[in-house]
């Protein structure tokens, strides 16, 4: 098992240099574009002296690589910043101050982050079970009517963005029919049941699209399992067709989809910003698209760091999952 | 047993690279054989016939995408459209914009163009961007190769709105906004295409053909330019066709969140910004882009995947080609039947994983 743990190890490691990577990436493209940073950090309505006060604090007369350095020094240590009169304290992983909101970076993610994980997790469960089982089914009664059906079912779910989905959805369910109440967020430690209620339709909308992807994907793996030889041999000793599919096959078919499914999330999160707008759910994709429209800088690059953040981790994750699901896989 | 399929067998066995010239025709021989593919390969090209003519459409219409018509709207309720199921009628075919009373029909006829025009472009960015830094990667030494590969990691595993929504915070708004699109998404999504250029491309330089090519005192860009190149072409434009919609859709996402295509460019993403406050008085007004946007993407994945089953060598046999029998006609290949290789684009299908698994 040392070689497993070793594996793990070098790939948590090579996770961590990607993020640094992209820190780097995302500084650079950020801090070093065109125009008075200070200005734009500071925004539209600033005076001089605010702009010269954003200037000393970015320390925009240190090089840039400098910049770079205490940057991540305030990830992993803090920092302090001295607002002129006080010293204001942004505690260890730290990412900045916003100064169009006056607040730190990370306070305003820490409160819209379980908005968001709140969305992307229980919509993930929604689409592994809708995709998987539903990749299943069309394998099962492959070259029949269920599968054609669901084939061309999966394929308008790919060709319809979620923001249309959603849409579609929102107006059919909650405008004409009434079934559900226009969603609305309501935090799971006050409520669970309004939680649940509120995110019921934001959940559908986001895991629609991706159940079609992974019905597509099961479909796709499960055919090839159940080619393998030694279904054939199940199926010479007389095992029920149903038992090969859904316990013999699942479960040869399963690791590519475990894989997928982790590197799926960034699309999903992507997918995230698009229904949090669409029904005003204050998470962390709204406030990104806020960040852009009045260009916050600071928010801008602290959300991507953190999003990339998550979606590295679950990468890396799903490697590891990957190699314990097929032990067929070569730990380098 | 047709030219055509022994030309695809010994592209099979991966020592002959397919000719670039007589691939063409041979390859829509083996798109037209997938009966799918074939009508989303017609809906295509309705669709960019209807985009380049756009200024001829709206001018038999006698209408344009931009003027506003605030006669058209009552103002007193709202904007919402005079007349009967949103204002359409002879002057209008498909009514009027709630609020404004723009044309809706050039609208969307011109929003055909910003989505086709803007998809495309940045599909070309990619591709672009991709081939390059790929065939740098398996070309170049070990340091450039890993610089390069670790770079190409980043972009595949950064998600893609994320990225187009970042970047266009930064970006001068100078800039015209659909070019400022195109460009922020190339620049963010050429990471799998990358990654498949240089896989092949290590596979290509191997061969005899570019050794002898190296041996007689060819330059790496000569032989990159008229040896490698060609190779590269099969898995490149499946990749590429497939990555057409994915733009479209990206492209109408952002457009819908505003920071995308802006006022007063007609886009479809953008259209369906505020439908949903005026579904009732004009339904027609969320139906319409989201129809548009739903056939668009619909008949280029079909066509994507229809490409990718004419290039893919080891489907010959599922399309048996050139027989010119009836009952044979009917490609296996049909709306989304095809099993391998990527599924869906803007992914990295096990691209992380697959070096791993031994086979």
């Amino acid at each position: 098992m040392s070689g497993f743990a070793g594996f793990a190890l070098r790939r948590a490691a090579g996770a961590v240099l990607t993020l640094l990577a992209l820190s780097v990436i995302i500084y650079v493209v950020f801090y070093a574009t065109p125009g008075n940073v200070a200005q734009i950090t500071c925004g539209p309505r600033c005076s001089p002296e605010q702009v010269h006060q954003v200037a000393q604090q970015l320390k925009l007369d240190d090089p840039l690589y400098l910049r770079y350095w205490h940057f991540l020094e305030g990830i992993v240590a803090g920092q302090d910043y001295s607002t002129g009169t006080s010293v204001e304290h942004c505690s260890a992983p730290c990412l900045g101050l916003s100064y169009q909101s006056d607040q730190q970076v990370m306070r305003i993610i820490l409160t819209k982050l379980p908005v968001s994980l709140s969305l992307v997790v229980g919509a993930m469960v929604l689409w592994l079970l809708l995709g998987v089982g539903t990749g299943v089914l069309s394998a099962w009664r492959r070259g029949r009517f269920t599968e054609r059906a669901l084939t061309g079912v999966t394929l308008a779910g790919i060709a319809t963005p979620v923001f249309v989905i959603g849409l579609v959805l929102m107006i059919v369910i909650c405008g004409q029919l009434e079934l559900l109440p226009f969603p609305e967020y309501v935090s799971l430690s006050d409520d669970p049941e309004q939680w649940a209620w509120g995110l019921l339709l934001p959940w559908f909308t986001l895991a629609l699209g991706e159940a079609a992807y992974f019905a597509r994907l099961t479909r796709a793996s499960m055919l090839e399992t159940l080619a393998e030889d030694h279904i054939r041999t199940f199926r010479a000793y007389g095992v029920s067709e149903r038992s090969i599919v859904g316990r013999h096959a699942l479960r040869g078919a399963l690791a590519p989809i475990i894989a997928l499914n982790a590197n799926d999330f960034g699309s999903a999160v992507g997918g995230a910003v698009l229904v949090e707008s669409l029904f005003g759910l204050p998470g962390i994709g709204q406030e990104l698209v806020h960040a852009v429209n009045v260009v916050d800088l600071p928010v801008v690059v602290g959300m991507v760091l953190v999003i990339g953040f998550f979606v590295v981790v679950a990468n890396a994750v799903a490697d590891v999952l990957y190699a314990v699901a097929d032990r067929r896989v070569v730990l380098t | 047993m047709s030219e055509a399929f022994v030309a695809v067998e010994a592209a099979g066995t991966g020592t002959q690279p397919v000719p670039a010239v007589s691939g063409a025709r041979q390859f829509w021989r083996r798109l037209r054989v997938q009966r799918a593919a074939l009508v989303a390969a017609i809906v295509v090209a309705l669709l960019v016939l209807v985009a380049l003519a756009a200024p001829l459409l709206t001018a038999i219409e006698g209408q344009d995408p931009t003027t506003y018509h605030p006669s058209l709207v009552d103002s007193a309720r709202g904007g919402v459209p005079l007349g009967s199921f949103g204002g359409i009628g002879g002057d209008h075919w498909l009514g009027v914009e709630p609020q404004t009373g723009r044309d809706l029909f050039a609208r969307l006829v011109y929003g055909a163009r910003v989505s086709l025009g803007v998809a495309l472009a940045a599909t070309a960015v990619q591709v672009a961007i991709g081939v390059v830094v790929g065939v740098a990667a398996a070309l170049g030494n070990r340091w450039v190769d890993q610089l390069l590969s670790r770079i190409t990691d980043i972009i595949v595993a950064m998600p893609l709105m994320i990225m187009a929504l970042a970047l266009l915070a930064v970006v001068p708004s100078s800039f015209p906004r659909p070019v400022l699109v195109a460009l922020i998404i190339g620049f963010v999504a050429w990471g799998t295409i990358a990654k498949i250029t240089r896989a092949q491309t290590l596979t290509l330089k191997e061969l005899d053909y570019v050794a002898a090519a190296r041996l007689s005192g060819w330059g790496t860009l000569r032989i990159a330019r008229r040896e490698l190149l060609p190779g590269l072409a099969a898995p490149v434009i499946t990749y590429a066709a497939l990555m057409v919609p994915a733009n479209i859709t990206i492209e109408a996402a952002l457009s819908f969140l505003g920071v995308g295509v802006k006022p007063p460019t007609p886009s479809w993403g953008q259209m369906l910004t505020s439908a949903d406050v005026w579904y009732q008085a004009a339904p027609q007004y969320l139906l319409l882009p989201a129809g548009a946007l739903f056939l668009t993407v619909l008949a280029l994945t079909v066509l994507g995947d229809g490409v990718r089953t004419a290039l893919d060598p080891r489907a010959v046999s599922r399309l048996r080609v050139g027989t010119g029998r009836k009952g044979e006609a009917k490609a296996d290949g049909g709306v989304g039947t095809v099993d391998a290789g990527v599924a869906k684009p803007a992914k990295t299908v096990g691209a992380g994983v697959e070096k791993e698994v031994r086979s």
